[in-house]
């Protein structure tokens, strides 16, 4: 076994509910170093929930969440990760140079401004306030505020769900660049296509369970063997998907 | 480094909050315009008690301002931002909690302190008020301070009320409670039952801690400050109670 501090980022036997539900059943995720990791599954099937557990916003009720070996609960173990949320609003009254230079003074070794605002294709806007800016803007504004810490991985919940095509393949290829620096990447996504293109392995996550885990060419073949249920027109991951979580 | 970040969030707080009119026209023209009204035009030179109206209005309308500027700057603020997420976004990231809620006090007693420094330079100028440098400093600090129970209550709407009914529960609770405290009209001059329901309210004790600086307030200043302190706890104990109870909520 690794020694944990190597780790960036492991859920281990983590069982979550609210209430009567159950959004984790015991589930184990280790993001490796250098990997660019995709949890795949559709809405409800938990995947907020995971990132939100390993963030530290809440608290698994079995198991452990650890960043890099630690308690995300406490603040100063998230310095080396940097995260993007699914949520809506940020505030709208503070430019984007201000925003990211706020959230860099979180951070021990933060990025220079200009090379986040250079990472995260936001060169020119800098003095924009964030309330002005386009949906693909402020994306990537989200996106400079996960980077601007200089993190060793980042941990992205749906980065590109509310994205046109171009503004996608744009943030696709930011993932790309940072992952080229020798980062670990862990993203949710339901869009099969996105863990293909981005992930070096993906595990797939349906009603708080896994069920598969490997490459995306393994899940391919993992359910050519199982019972065909291939669907007229469907990309073979596609195929694959629908195989895998019709079984559970 | 906790202090570094704290005076960072500080800056982006008090930024936010400027280039927001409908923070600062109200939190600021308000409290101005009633006391130039009431305590000044109408007032003037008349005697409340031992005092001039302008003196006696200078204590009740500044705390009727500090009021305004912490209920509305923590409701508000913090109802919106939790309500789009902001807040998770901050709690994902390394900043130490407390940077966050430190900063949003630290800029409502700045806001606190201009309101209640303008209402003085009003007071001295316009009202003839003459204070010793001693009762003037005091009058100053607690207001200024004074604020802090009024941040606790607004963390605690914050944390219970929507984004988008914060400032109307505010509004709700803001106006009467001033009203019935004597904060625009002197509490000598209100109908003895509203008058009997005034020492239950926040607000009647800041009002009166305020008035006992300059002379004329009605019971001891340690007891002002002891129940303004019990109503700080409350207001933290209920905003953590909310935050509990958020971190409860279902997610996808």
């Amino acid at each position: 076994m690794n020694d944990d501090t190597q780790v960036p980022a492991r859920l281990a036997r983590v069982t979550k509910r609210y209430g009567a539900i159950t959004a984790l059943h015991g589930i184990d995720v280790e993001l490796a170093a250098g990997e660019t990791l995709a949890l795949l599954g559709p809405n409800g099937a938990g995947k907020t929930t995971a990132i939100r557990t390993l963030l530290g916003i809440v608290a698994p009720d079995e198991g452990t969440a650890t960043l890099f070996g630690r308690s995300p609960r406490v603040a100063k173990n998230r310095a080396r990760v940097g995260a993007m949320l699914q949520v809506a609003g940020v505030p709208a009254t503070l430019t984007v140079a201000e925003h990211v230079r706020l959230f860099a003074t979180y951070y021990p070794h933060p990025l220079p401004l200009a090379e986040t605002l250079e990472i995260a294709g936001l060169r020119g806007l800098e003095k924009r306030l964030y309330g002005e800016l386009s949906g693909g803007q402020k994306q990537r504004v989200a996106f400079a505020l996960a980077i601007c810490g200089d993190p060793d991985a980042l941990i992205l919940d749906e980065p590109t769900s509310a994205l046109d095509v171009e503004a996608r393949l744009a943030l696709w290829s930011q993932i790309r660049a940072y992952v080229a620096r020798g980062r670990s990447v862990l993203l949710t996504t339901h869009d099969l296509a996105e863990a293909d293109a981005l992930a070096d392995r993906i595990v797939v996550l349906l009603a708080g369970r896994i069920v598969a885990e490997g490459t995306a060419a393994e899940l391919k073949a993992r359910a050519r063997g199982a019972t065909s249920f291939g669907l007229a027109g469907a990309t073979p991951l596609e195929s694959a998907f629908l195989t895998l979580t019709k079984g559970s | 480094m906790i202090a570094n970040i704290t005076m960072t969030e500080t800056r982006a707080e008090l930024t936010k909050l400027v280039r927001l009119p409908a923070y600062v026209l109200p939190t600021i023209a308000f409290p101005l315009g009633f006391y130039a009204f009431f305590g000044l035009a109408m007032g003037g030179s008349q005697r409340i008690g031992a005092t001039t109206a302008a003196a006696y209005m200078l204590a009740t309308f500044g705390a009727f301002g500090v009021v305004g500027c912490a209920l509305f700057g923590f409701a508000v603020s913090v109802a919106v931002e939790r309500g789009q997420g902001w807040l998770l976004v901050k709690r994902a990231s390394p900043m130490p909690q407390a940077a966050y809620f430190v900063a949003k006090l630290l800029t409502t007693m700045l806001f606190a302190a201009v309101v209640v420094l303008l209402l003085c330079g009003l007071a001295s100028e316009f009202g003839g008020v003459r204070l010793a440098p001693a009762a003037w400093l005091e009058l100053i600090a607690a207001l200024v301070f004074g604020s802090i129970p009024f941040a606790a209550l607004g963390l605690a709407i914050g944390f219970v009320a929507g984004p988008n009914s914060a400032p109307a529960i505010v509004n709700l609770v803001y106006l009467p409670l001033s009203f019935v405290s004597g904060l625009w009209i002197p509490i000598e001059g209100l109908p003895p039952a509203i008058a009997h329901i005034a020492p239950f309210l926040p607000t009647y004790h800041l009002g009166q801690l305020a008035l006992g600086t300059i002379g004329p307030g009605h019971g001891s200043a340690v007891t002002h400050v002891l129940i303004l302190v019990l109503w700080t706890i409350a207001g933290v104990a209920a905003a953590a109670y909310g935050m509990k109870r958020d971190e409860g909520r279902t997610y996808g």
